[in-house]
């Protein structure tokens, strides 16, 4: 009989034909098997097999965009828990602030981690781009990608607003009243744009709706289908991009 | 025909090797690859590791963040009382610092438009994509035309009275001086005569969009008076 130990039990149970009907590969003993776990993987197949070795120190990217990602993931994480003890209605949504502050077992834990997420993922995002930019690694192939990454930018911004006025107290109120009434400057459409937001003249109970469904569902599925593929044309381009110095497209008829 | 000689798989265990490949490769179908060999290493277990601590360290951070400081919740939303002043969120208080200088359309919808589509445009305009350093080629074309860009940029904030811009537009055009001939001299000035004009300009943007969103944020009281940081309610 074979000695039964922690590893020997790990091993025979990733050979059961159950366990490798899930997991086609091995355990990550062979460069092969090392593939497979990237390309055999839905979640991880965005990356290639390979990184150049390089695009892994800290200085390369500060992991900003990274950094981004992780916030956008503890974002839909905390967001869904919220979900359960909001109510987006007025005066509910204020009152369901406070069930959170002193009823809610780690409401505030959950508020408070949600809203710290959201200025990190803002911030990031900004530091991102600058880093992008200064990498100047906007330059083809990655020029779409680069306006992609402009309009998720965009997309964070108004996750981040229309969240904004969710709690509905006074600094939501009037932070989200000082913004709309920007909108309304705007020529021809202005007026038009804002009454589509509000759903009013003014922020009321029918803005607050607007704002939870644009929050809770519009933009995240927008976010994460431009995400999506983001990310994935960072793969398809090489992946993360070299320092400025670096030769970048061959010149025509030179064979690299 | 003669039979195909046997393959033999062989399997490595070094995640560091990297094999070597002959190919033939038409330039214009893959943008991957490129001129030089570079050290390559398997995504799994070297990308994924670090991606994972990443997610950790941020998780943590946020954690520490959440159980030591508060969200800010004021009382019930009230439409008969405005605060006095009313902020919007922090990564708006630039614009709303704008509005202070500029009218509501130039500060609100024509500015934030521009920058947008500046951002947009950057990997299009061909400026982005050739750059050298700005100074390499007609020193003197390059200072006449920097000088009455920023000339006429300080004359026309300056009639807006819009300081925290004016000021840091001549700073900046004073570093872009600084850099001219700077291959010569010392660390600094080598660093900035190596600095492209989408650079330069990038620059300038995050620095003024900082100083109208650090002065939006911290230093700004009743109807918009400038306060000192410790008299200025600042809201997360």
């Amino acid at each position: 009989m074979r000695e039964l130990s922690l590893s020997s039990l790990g091993s025979r149970l990733r050979d059961t034909a159950l366990y490798r009907s899930i997991v086609r590969h091995g355990i990550a003993d062979t460069n092969r098997n090392r593939s497979l776990i990237i390309f055999e993987n839905l979640f991880l197949h965005v990356h290639p097999v390979k990184v150049r070795k390089k695009t892994l120190r800290f200085s390369h990217t500060y992991w900003l965009g990274g950094t981004t990602l992780a916030c956008a993931l503890v974002l839909i994480a905390t967001g869904i828990l919220l979900m359960f003890y909001y109510h987006p209605s007025v005066p509910q949504a204020y009152r369901d602030m406070k069930e959170l502050a002193f009823v809610v077992e780690n409401g505030m834990f959950l508020r408070n981690f949600h809203r710290w997420a959201a200025h990190l993922m803002v911030f990031a995002a900004f530091l991102h781009m600058l880093r992008v930019f200064y990498h100047r690694a906007y330059r083809p192939p990655r020029q779409f990608n680069w306006v992609v990454g402009v309009v998720l930018l965009l997309v964070t911004l108004l996750l981040s607003y229309t969240g904004y006025l969710l709690p509905w107290d006074q600094l939501a109120f009037w932070g989200v009243s000082v913004g709309t009434n920007m909108a309304r400057e705007a020529p021809l459409i202005g007026e038009q744009v804002r009454f589509l937001l509000l759903g009013g003249h003014a922020v009321s109970e029918n803005a607050l709706l607007r704002f939870y469904v644009l929050h809770c569902v519009v933009l995240p599925v927008a976010l994460l289908l431009l995400l999506s593929v983001h990310i994935w044309r960072v793969r398809k381009d090489g992946g993360v991009q070299g320092p400025p110095e670096e030769p970048e497209i061959p010149e025509r008829g030179e064979i690299p | 025909m003669s039979t195909q000689p046997p393959i033999h798989v062989v399997e490595s265990a070094d995640p560091l090797e990297t094999p070597r490949r002959v190919a033939l490769v038409r330039p214009d179908i893959r943008p991957a690859v490129r001129r030089r060999e570079e050290r390559w290493v398997m995504t799994f277990p070297h990308l994924i590791v670090r991606e994972v601590i990443l997610l950790q360290v941020v998780v943590i951070g946020l954690a520490l963040a959440a159980i030591f400081f508060d969200a800010p919740l004021l009382g019930i939303a009230n439409p008969l009382e405005t605060p006095n002043p009313a902020k919007a969120p922090w990564y708006f208080l630039g614009l709303q610092e704008l509005l202070h200088y500029f009218p509501p359309v130039v500060a609100g919808v024509l500015m934030p438009a521009l920058v947008v589509i500046a951002l947009v445009v950057i990997p299009y305009a061909r400026v982005n994509l050739t750059a050298g350093p700005l100074w390499a080629s007609h020193p003197r074309r390059t200072a006449a035309v920097v000088g009455a860009v920023t000339f006429l940029l300080a004359a026309l904030l300056a009639a807006f009275a819009c300081w925290p811009i004016v000021v840091p537009t001549i700073l900046i055009a004073g570093a872009i001086f600084t850099a001219r001939g700077g291959e010569s001299g010392g660390r600094l000035r080598r660093v900035l005569a190596r600095v492209t004009l989408p650079e330069w300009i990038m620059t300038w943007f995050v620095v003024i969009a900082t100083i109208l969103t650090v002065i939006g944020t911290f230093f700004r009281g009743p109807g918009w008076s400038l306060v000192w940081p410790w008299n200025a309610a600042v809201f997360g």
